[in-house]
């Protein structure tokens, strides 16, 4: 065995004792390593620790066996031996440097064959196949490997000869021999020790290491603990007065609670609450579980080109398996696997279908466009459900395609040509200046930009980018958006006169506060249903907001009760075009604020009033009335009977607005 | 948003005239509403009367489209039919082409129609006539011109080039960003 090879292999046997005496626990050891090969440094030494000489030996055949597979893996790998390359020369320049050459009795022969282990020693470790493979493997080594390749036998032979040799020297006892044989064993020892040194410093490194390791560990930990505690949590609300710990309130349940869904499902904390507040509990961690899984894929027949029956048959001709999504649409398809891409199918180039969620269906259905009309659809792109709108009007009168987004008009353009509609076209306004560029539609459809909050299966990003700032700025341009919608609609129409308003969010800052401001702001329009079976009802009263009562005939839809998007649905009839003067003037307070909006135009909007309106408007008004007509009570206690009548009259003029609103 | 002028109505005309010949009346007479052809930036659409009224209302910048674009005027005053004129060509079509099954993605990736995909094609089609082409569940993917004459095709190699290749659907997805 050569001498300097053997120095290569150096720390493996003192390596338990050391472990001992000097403190690091193989676990740190093992760190070490992975801290080595993390810095692409030598790492060898460790790896073969605790291999004896005539393993080593085994392994040497097989390295040489093997020799070709590794060239061909060393290859593949080159990016990384050019790095490890430098340290291991390093480390045999280090070598050179041990003053060998005092040893004369060797002779040359050895001295080759010292070389010759010395690069088996590199194959060696080749051997042991890590994931990050290959340190050893440079090209120059893959170069001698592909020369070696040939004659590997040979060098065996002459290694074992060698070995021969020495044992035959031993028996000489030839004291000189025996002398320096026990020196180069010193020496090694020396080597193997100043080696460990090297490995203990780094053992420090390692520790770092260990300890982020660590932390790491306690993060995995604690997210299934936190998954546990969240149900707990849940479980705990469900049945709060038998499960309660008295010491805590509920709001420190629920604050608890909130911390570890932000945590565990990663949501900003704003974000994780407003959420949270929509559901119950035990809804609501439904709602982010529903969040985490993708919504089923599903098409949309385009019924100017096919029908679903003959769509269904030409994909499953092309090995797609789908279904009917269920019996509340014609039209739809929902995939459940496909062998060929679903987008680029010749029946898909041929504007078959067109791939669209489910939930983007039902504005849509609840628009239920006639024949012959004339419908905008404000916020149009990618085109789905315009073109839905083009195929129920079977490609007469015409649709209006607008889109605030230069860039999006393209694919909204070729959406809308692929399908085959024919009484299309494509603008690039901004929502807000629609009456006056054109109005008098029969039907608008406003599927608001909105913040998406429904939609977090698709873009995880909603989970994070959004903030208070976002929940304030989005209902804003919201509410512009659906007073224009609703001017640009002509209450006159025959068939028409109804405006659809849908968001892919669940918020209800972007729903139910939206359109009690619309109804507040246009007295001419009223909700009614929008015609879709299914469906949550809106909410009425939301966290002491109080809204128009009529709101349950909006519709929400939620990804964990529906398996769609989470998605919002209100449906307007406009039953006149005039904002009747008389009827505002009879509405006490809210009279003087139509009467400002009149002055200020149709479309302008008042940021106090904005603000009244997110309080809960109508708590308000009828308080402060009540709360008047308590102060003239008690100014004129002397005339009981007649401050009685007063107050019945106050009482009667409120109720009877409110009576009015149900109406509108 | 303009009418055309008469040297372009003549050159989309003749263009037109390739693949629908004497159809092209029924393009301008239609039994159910007025129909027109406008120029707007280039792009020449064809669409009923009524939706081009209404469309007058919607500024030069900010209008799109509208009705169904046939194709642009070059700037050397040709005219380029379009994908998105297909509807109505195949519609009107004289001579059309029928691919097999195993036809249809190679000409959908914009290939020649080679003598191996020819499934079926129209009786008498001359050289160089614009054809429509199909696939065998009647299906339009796109049209080009024919290399050779239906006779002239029967005795062709399996991998000779039959008809070659103008524009298909899968200009939809390839060419998004400069066809609109």
């Amino acid at each position: 065995m050569g001498r300097r090879a053997k120095n290569k292999q150096g720390p493996p046997a003192p390596l338990p004792g050391t472990q001992e005496s000097k403190g690091p626990s193989r676990r740190q050891l093992s760190k070490v390593r992975k801290q080595q090969r993390l810095q692409d440094s030598k790492k060898r030494s460790q790896d073969s620790d605790d291999d004896s000489q005539p393993q080593v030996k085994k392994i040497k055949t097989q390295a040489k066996q093997n020799g070709k597979k590794q060239v061909s893996a060393s290859k593949q790998d080159e990016s990384w031996d050019n790095a490890s390359l430098d340290s291991d020369d390093e480390l045999l320049d280090g070598d050179d440097e041990f003053p060998i050459g005092s040893d004369e009795e060797i002779d040359e022969d050895e001295e080759a064959l010292e070389e010759a282990s010395d690069e088996d020693d590199l194959d060696n470790d080749g051997v042991f196949p890590k994931v990050e493979n290959d340190f050893l493997g440079s090209e120059s080594e893959v170069e001698e490997d592909e020369e070696e390749a040939g004659d590997s036998d040979e060098d065996e032979d002459a290694m074992l000869d060698s070995d021969e040799d020495d044992i035959a020297e031993f028996a000489g006892l030839d004291e000189r021999k025996s002398r320096k044989l026990e020196e180069r064993a010193a020496r090694e020892a020396a080597e193997a020790e100043a080696e460990l040194r090297d490995s203990a410093m780094q053992t420090n490194i390692g520790e770092d290491g260990r300890e982020f390791e660590e932390d790491e560990d306690e993060d995995q930990a604690d997210i299934s603990q936190i998954n546990l505690r969240i149900k707990e949590t849940v479980n705990i609300l469900g049945n709060f007065k038998e499960m309660r710990d008295p010491s805590k309130s509920r709001q420190d349940y629920l604050d608890r609670l909130l911390k570890d869904i932000a945590t565990y499902y990663g949501y900003s904390d704003f974000l994780a609450e407003k959420l949270f507040n929509l559901f119950s509990p035990a809804e609501a961690i439904e709602f982010f579980e529903a969040n985490e899984v993708p919504r089923p894929v599903t098409i949309r027949t385009n019924t100017l080109r096919t029908r679903r029956r003959d769509l269904a048959q030409a994909l499953i001709n092309r090995g797609v398996n789908l279904e009917p999504i269920g019996k509340w649409t014609k039209v739809g398809l929902q995939v459940f696997e496909s062998q060929v891409p679903i987008g680029a199918t010749p029946e898909y180039l041929a504007g078959h279908y067109m791939l669209q969620a489910a939930s983007s269906f039902l504005p849509v259905m609840a628009l239920a466009p006639q024949e012959h009309e004339r419908v905008l659809d404000m916020a149009s792109a990618p085109g789905g459900k315009t073109t839905h709108i083009a195929a129920l009007l079977k490609n007469t009168g015409m649709v209006f395609a607008n889109d605030f987004s230069k860039d999006r008009l393209k694919s909204l353009t070729a959406n809308i040509t692929r399908l085959g509609a024919k009484n299309t076209v494509v603008c690039n306004y901004d929502g807000r200046e629609f009456p006056k560029v054109i109005g008098g539609f029969d039907r608008v459809l406003l599927d608001a930009p909105c913040s998406g909050t429904g939609v977090i299966s698709k873009d995880p990003g909603v989970k994070v980018n959004k903030t208070e700032k976002d929940f304030i700025d989005i209902p804003h341009l919201q509410k512009q958006l659906i007073l224009c919608a609703i001017d640009s609609v002509d209450a006159n129409s025959k068939t028409g006169g109804y405006i659809v308003y849908s968001t892919c969010s669940v918020t209800v800052d972007e729903n139910e506060a939206v359109v009690d401001y619309a109804l507040r702001k246009r007295p001419n329009i009223k909700l009614v249903s929008t015609g879709i079976e299914f469906g949550r009802e809106g909410f009425v009263s939301y966290r002491g907001k109080t809204f128009h009562p009529s709101l349950n005939l909006t519709r929400r839809y939620y990804p964990h009760m529906h398996n769609m998007d989470g998605f919002y649905v209100a449906k307007f009839k406009k039953f006149s075009n005039k904002i009747p003067k008389a009827e505002k003037n009879g509405k006490g307070a809210e009279g003087q604020e139509a009467d400002d909006e009149n002055s200020n135009g149709p479309t302008t909007f008042l940021e106090d009033e904005d603000q009244n309106i997110m309080q809960g408007l109508y708590i308000f008004q009828y308080g402060q009335m009540l709360h008047f007509s308590l102060v003239h009570l008690t100014n004129n206690c002397g005339d009981f009977l007649h401050s009685e009548i007063f107050f019945n009259r106050i009482h009667a003029k409120a109720s009877k607005e409110s009576q009015t609103q149900e109406i509108t | 948003m303009r009418p055309l002028t008469e040297e372009e109505t003549k050159t989309l005309f003749e263009k037109l005239a390739k693949y629908i010949g004497s159809n092209i009346k029924h393009l301008i007479d239609r039994p159910d509403e007025t129909y027109c052809f406008r120029l707007h930036r280039d792009r020449v659409y064809y669409v009923s009367e009524s939706i081009m009224r209404k469309a007058v209302s919607i500024g030069r910048d900010q209008l799109g489209s509208l009705g169904v674009c046939f194709g642009k005027m070059t700037k050397t005053g040709k005219f380029r039919l379009h994908i998105t004129a297909l509807d109505y060509l195949a519609q009107y079509a004289k001579h059309k082409m029928w691919v097999k099954p195993n036809g249809e993605m190679p000409f959908l990736y914009g290939n020649h129609v080679v003598k191996a995909h020819l499934g079926r094609v129209t009786e008498d089609t001359p050289e160089h006539q614009g054809v429509i082409i199909l696939n065998m569940s009647d299906v339009p993917l796109g049209f080009g011109v024919t290399a050779r004459s239906t006779t002239d095709s029967r005795k062709l190699q399996p991998t000779d080039i039959v008809a070659f290749h103008q524009a298909d659907i899968g200009e939809y997805l390839r060419e998004e960003d400069t066809l609109f």
